[in-house]
């Protein structure tokens, strides 16, 4: 229980802001507000992977009583088709997706049609009264097959080579040269897509509430879309039910509920079905050529890593896949490359630790590998290799405190218990394995702002636009304003989701902490600026002479030296104010561009493989991070608690299923696509080490929301390996791949 | 008015007689959502797959998406709304905010209505069992560690008693 | 969904009435499995019939000393019915390995017996499906078929049951009491789901006005030396690639009676009595095992990414009978 005086929140395990709202099912997300006169639409996904809408007839739905319209490519109005933008800030190279624009299919489960009704149970029966015929064109999704069609065009170039890695290569001592290969993984939040759309005739304004993981984006893709000023589309997000990389980028139901809305006059809302949910956007396939060489004294010699990326036909998704394996040992060649396959496919989105989660899975299997020829422990062989500096930029790192996260870990497993003999241990029919892995993420800042208005009762409401997908956002803002006004939390509001606040970026990429929470603090001590500023002119006596930084704000006081006090209440008061109010926008600073910025892990885990029947458990996890200043241990630990679930899913489970035939996902579903369930999770343990770092951010904190799944792959597949002597490299790690008669 | 066939029921829904108008097909998690408007109930697959829509009827966690709301007359229907019978939270619900059993909280109604079903029965009387009976609910942000100490100490508890 | 009409039924013979007449009709009972189709619009009946007001709840002993499970029982009632505890372990043990608690509590014993396969084209309007759309084709044989059948498939279907409740019954030889127009008939378990041939569409024997009532447990119940070993891609809510229920009766070392039925690897619930008759008085061993094994599972053929199943469901069966004996 925090004692009155004490108004420090920072580091301290607090309860979410915002826990009681979602215990009590009172947390309103984004498809449950009712506007009046609300109707519902339901969507019509295509069936084919490619060709073209050769007839659709939607008279059988129209006839049909309470509905009010459905909408296709054959009466979309003409506005939308001339000349307009459908980009959005996120969007990748090529050309974007634009529903309902044409006859065109690109992909399978494409929305090719949205019916709406007065009641979601007649929108759902019409929506199968829609009657398509297509041509089709021949379709092929899988990127092995189409490995000739590579390109580098429109990809970003990776890390210039370094040294000779080829030569370093042939001479190397010890030598590694493998594939490795993982399915598509769809994000799949619980909470599935959706859209109320309200349209302001008069105004000729739109009020939408979007499940998004930024609302500035799906503005300005609306903006551009209906040709409208900002100050006419508002878009707010006040809960999301999980995004995880599939709310970076607007998708169609936004598009589809506003175009209704602006039609009919009605307010729009459109969900997607969990079907739906895997038709756009999804981490691509993948497959890596990895080519190391060591020396006999540990060293790596050579790095060679190639990376081939799944991306459709209309747009070049890009990741970073292969830049890891330049950054994370110590190596003077190196080379580096990475290229695109296009396929019959929706175009790939980024999803939780993108292109690091599958880079450092295949480079941290083959550290194992490689460590294995060698025959040094792989703990050790890391620590041989251990990077100092940033090669790929020739930079330092900003802070890097992976060896106390390799030391914590460790010692906390028990990692000098591990037998590097596969098969050696044994309990019953269960073959027992030990493996690790390093992670590695980057720790972002982005320009980001927030105002701050304290109002004469002495309360603060800070707000920004950024979003809370579950990561505790409310409540970390919330802990950096009290503690930085010194205030009481319950004296503090902050609030996001809305176009109408001051704009952040996108949340994603685990930059939200350093970028919003930066700004907040630093909007708070602007504001605490301005109230000494006041609080000189009505109290002289007490704060003469000082400045600044002779006071302290603390427990709602601004205290000199010697302990006078007057409360912020009292301030505003007295001065005949009823409140002050502040903006700011933060940007990184110059010190950061000199240094690289990243978070480290240390992950260990024990798998438990039967050895009949080849099923897969992970009884033990053990992760050490270093991540700088963590600001709320609780929200924190859970983040990388759940990444860890994640890795044991990428791991052991997640594999959507597209038929090769007609490019349809055979596992859309929950069921069939398995993700992890409680039973797949059993003791974790998570570590942050101590990490001091100035330079990343005034906050000295790093962002939490990817690096706790990087590297759980790599290591329960080296843990797989180390107890069957089987190595699957190929994702995910199915009993079937491990059964070894 | 509508076009499909419609049927008019009463659904007591945590101890308050609602009448209302629903298509044949209606499920007990639309009326809920659309019809009733308590939204706290979430639909995540509405085909069984993820727990999200669990609610309890007659003390017993269902999945509401599969249930048609028609065939839920003369039942105790409970949800999340209505899960505590004081204005205090209830104990499942006040240690799942003090355990921070979850993240963008959208599985958490299911969640909690699972385990009150779990303890209702007298169930999860081991770690494996607690895993199991629990893992109907699918929570993507990856809570399982902190819902399964919430499940475990309020077992514990009972235990004690 | 398509839109229907609902009715209520008070009583078996009006149910069975409605049925007789209406042929677009179907029962729902806990609506599981029916409401999830009828979603995917796999199912369209124009007319449905709630039959759980029917008295067919109740499970109780039966003069013969055997059980009878009542078809609108729950899975959860009957799994946690202390009778079935004590003296049929193997069915509570396969009922709690499906599905999760939530939708056990609604599922019912007939709802199960009648449950339909997941294969993923089944379940997909847009794909072809001779079990959904008779002679559209088999999408599964060239495509994903890793849950798909290794025994008893034909060229039209290779779909499995997916029950693990029925794996259960069929090792303890349980029995379907069923009611139509013609009367009431008991059908054994084993007879009960058919073989795809060359019609697919046809799940089981039942017949388009009948309805089940009960299901009949033996007095035998094997509960000290019984299995069910449930492989699956994930340790929770997931379908069995391969099932194994394993029952034995033993005396000393040596086999007087056993049981193995298999789950995940046909369109119904798999059993060989014939090869479980030859191994009656021999030795309890591995090897033996293994022989009854390979006998149950002769002419087992795999479709590409089911090929793994032949001989896991091999291990499967050694391991539950391993399990069974040393219970
Ligand atoms: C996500 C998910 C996972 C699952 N996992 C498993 C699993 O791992 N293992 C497993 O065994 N099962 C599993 N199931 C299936 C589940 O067990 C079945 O859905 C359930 O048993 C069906 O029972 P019900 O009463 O709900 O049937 P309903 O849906 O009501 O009916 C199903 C069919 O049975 C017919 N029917 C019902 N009662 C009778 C009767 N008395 N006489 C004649 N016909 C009748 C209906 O007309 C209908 O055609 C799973 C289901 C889901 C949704
Ligand atoms: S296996 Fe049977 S159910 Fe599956 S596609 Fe083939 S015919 Fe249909
Ligand atoms: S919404 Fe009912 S189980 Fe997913
Ligand atoms: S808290 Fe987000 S899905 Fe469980």
């Amino acid at each position: 229980m925090e004692t009155e005086m004490d108004t420090v929140y920072i580091g301290k395990p607090v309860n979410r802001v915002d826990g009681i709202k979602k215990v009590t099912g009172a947390a309103t997300y984004s498809g449950e507000f009712k506007p009046e006169g609300l109707v519902h639409g339901y969507v019509v996904s295509s069936s084919i992977a490619n060709g073209k809408i050769t007839a659709i007839d939607t008279s059988k739905a129209k006839n049909l009583k309470g509905v009010l319209e459905v909408f296709t490519h054959e009466n979309l109005p003409e506005a939308l088709k001339s000349n307009v933008d459908y980009s959005d800030p996120l969007a990748p190279p090529g050309k974007p997706f634009r529903p309902l624009y044409n006859d065109t299919i690109l992909y399978n489960g494409q929305p090719i049609a949205l019916v709406v009704a007065e009641s979601f149970e007649i929108a759902r029966h019409a929506s199968d009264l829609v009657e398509v015929t297509y041509q089709v064109d021949e379709c092929s999704t899988d990127i092995k097959k189409n490995k000739a069609k590579a390109t580098r065009d429109n990809v970003e170039a990776p890390p210039d080579d370094r040294g000779d890695a080829e030569k370093a290569y042939k001479s190397a001592d010890f030598k590694l040269d493998v594939e490795y290969s993982q399915p598509r993984h769809f994000h799949n939040p619980m909470e599935p897509h959706v859209s109320i759309a309200i349209w302001d005739k008069d105004e000729e304004a739109f009020t939408i509430y979007d499940k998004v993981q930024g609302v500035n984006s799906s503005q300005t893709y609306i903006c551009g879309i209906f040709s409208l000023e900002k100050e006419k589309v508002r878009i707010l997000s006040p809960f999301v039910g999980g995004g995880f990389g599939s709310g970076l980028r607007p998708q169609y139901q936004l598009f589809l509920a506003a175009l209704a809305a602006k039609s009919l006059n009605r307010p729009v809302k459109v969900a997607l079905t969990r079907r739906q949910m895997f038709s756009f956007g999804h981490r691509p396939a993948c497959f890596q050529q990895m080519k190391l060489g060591a020396n006999k004294n540990g060293k790596l010699a050579s790095i060679q890593h190639t990376a081939f990326g799944e991306t459709s036909k209309f747009e070049y998704y890009n990741e970073d896949v292969v830049n890891w394996s330049g950054l994370m040992y110590h190596c003077e060649n190196v080379k580096l490359d990475y290229q695109l396959i296009p396929v019959n496919m929706h175009t790939p989105l980024d999803m939780r630790a993108p292109g690091g989660t599958t880079g450092m899975f295949a480079l941290e299997c083959g550290m194992d590998e490689l460590a294995i020829e060698a025959d040094i422990d792989p703990l050790e062989f890391r620590l041989i290799n251990y990077a100092d500096k940033d090669q790929n930029e020739d930079k330092p790192f900003s802070s890097k405190e992976l060896k106390k996260c390799y030391q914590k870990a460790a010692e906390s497993f028990g990692w000098d218990k591990r037998n590097s003999k596969p098969r050696s241990q044994k309990k019953g029919n269960t073959l027992i394995g030990y493996g690790m892995a390093t992670g590695c993420w980057e720790a972002f800042q982005q320009k980001s702002a927030a105002k701050a208005v304290l109002t004469d009762d002495g309360f603060l409401t800070v707000s920004s636009s950024t979003a809370d997908i579950g990561t505790g956002t409310y409540t970390v803002m919330t802990q950096i304003a009290a503690t930085t006004m010194g205030i009481s939390m319950h004296q503090v509001s902050f609030e996001l989701g809305d176009t109408s606040m001051p704009e952040a970026p996108m949340e994603g990429g685990s930059w939200t902490v350093s970028s919003v929470g930066s700004a907040v603090k630093v909007v708070c001590i602007q504001l605490q600026e301005q109230l000494f500023d006041l609080a000189k002119k009505v109290h002289p006596e007490i704060f003469k002479n000082l400045a600044h930084k002779d006071v302290t704000f603390n427990d709602g006081k601004i205290s000199n030296k010697s302990g006078e006090s007057v409360s912020f209440s009292e301030v505003l008061k007295e001065a005949k104010k009823e409140k002050l109010e502040t903006e700011n926008t933060l940007e990184p600073e110059e010190e950061q561009e000199k240094h690289s910025c990243y978070t480290h892990s240390c992950v260990m885990v024990e798998v438990h493989v039967d050895e009949d029947l080849g099923m897969i458990t992970v009884p033990r996890v053990t992760s050490a991070i270093a991540g700088g200043k963590i600001i709320n241990p609780k929200t924190a630990e859970n983040q990388i608690l759940g990444a860890i679930a994640w890795g044991i899913g990428m791991a052991l489970e997640e594999e959507g299923m597209i038929d090769d035939h007609n490019g349809r996902i055979m596992n859309a579903n929950l069921a069939e696509y398995h993700m992890a369930v409680h039973a797949d999770v059993q003791n974790l343990e998570v570590f942050f080490v101590e990490e001091h770092d100035d330079i990343v951010n005034p906050l000295g904190a790093k962002g939490l929301g990817e690096i706790g799944m990087v590297g759980v792959a790599s290591a329960i597949s080296n843990a797989v390996y180390n107890a069957t002597g089987v190595r699957v490299r190929d994702l995910p790690i199915t009993l079937d791949k491990v059964l070894t008669y | 008015m509508s076009a499909l066939n419609e049927n008019e029921l009463v659904l007591k829904i945590n101890g308050e007689n609602k009448t209302l108008n629903a298509a044949s097909s209606t499920s007990l998690l639309d009326a809920l959502r659309e019809i009733l408007h308590l939204t706290g109930t979430k639909k995540g697959c509405d085909h069984g797959q993820c727990g999200a829509c669990t609610v309890l009827v007659d003390g017993k966690a269902i999945n509401s998406c599969l249930a048609l709301a028609k065939m839920q007359e003369d039942k105790e229907i409970t949800t999340i709304e209505g899960i505590s019978d004081s204005d205090q939270l209830s104990d499942v619900q006040q240690a799942f905010v003090n355990h921070d059993a979850f993240q963008c909280g959208y599985c958490t109604s299911g969640q909690i209505c699972s385990m009150t079903g779990m303890l209702n029965m007298k169930k999860g009387n081991s770690p494996e069992e607690i895993r199991d009976l629990m893992s109907g609910n699918l929570c993507r942000c990856g809570a399982y560690a902190n819902i399964f100490k919430v499940a475990k100490e309020l077992i514990e508890n009972r235990k004690a008693i | 969904m398509n839109d229907f009409k609902y009715i209520r039924s008070e009583n078996l013979g009006e149910s069975i009435d409605v049925l007789y007449k209406e042929n677009r009709s179907k029962l729902i009972a806990g609506g599981t499995n029916l409401m999830d189709l009828m979603k995917y619009r796999v199912e369209n009946p124009e007319q449905i019939i709630d039959i759980t007001r029917l008295s067919l709840h109740d499970i109780y002993r039966r003069d013969d000393g055997g059980l009878r499970l009542g078809a609108l029982a729950t899975n959860a009632d009957t799994a946690y019915n202390s009778e079935v505890e004590q003296q049929y372990p193997i069915l509570a043990k396969a009922i709690l390995s499906g599905a999760s608690a939530q939708l056990r509590n609604a599922a019912t014993n007939g709802g199960n017996l009648m449950q339909r396969t997941r294969c993923y084209y089944f379940y997909d309007t847009a794909t072809p499906c001779n079990k959904r759309e008779p002679g559209s084709g088999c999408s599964a044989l060239k495509g994903f078929n890793r849950i798909h059948a290794i025994l008893g498939t034909s060229e039209h279907c290779i779909a499995t049951h997916p029950s693990d409740m029925c794996v259960a019954l069929s090792a303890l030889d349980a029995t379907v009491n069923v009611q139509g127009t013609d009367g009431e008939r008991t059908i054994p378990i084993l007879d009960f789901h058919r073989l795809p041939g060359d019609t697919p569409e046809m799940d089981t024997n039942l017949k388009s006005d009948e309805i089940i009532t009960s299901i009949d447990l033996p007095e035998k119940g094997f509960h000290t030396n019984y299995a069910y070993v449930k492989v699956r891609d994930r340790p929770s809510y997931a379908f069995a690639l391969v099932s194994v229920a394993a029952a034995l009766d033993l005396n000393g070392d040596t086999i007087n009676d056993v049981r193995v039925a298999l789950g995940g690897v046909a369109h119904k619930p798999w059993r060989k009595p014939e090869s479980e008759e030859s191994f009656k008085g021999k030795p309890a061993t591995e090897e033996n095992f293994g022989k009854l094994a390979d006998h149950i599972l002769e002419g087992a053929t795999g479709f590409g990414t089911n090929d793994f199943k032949i001989k896991l469901a091999r291990k499967t069966i050694v391991r539950a009978l391993r399990e069974a004996k040393e219970l």
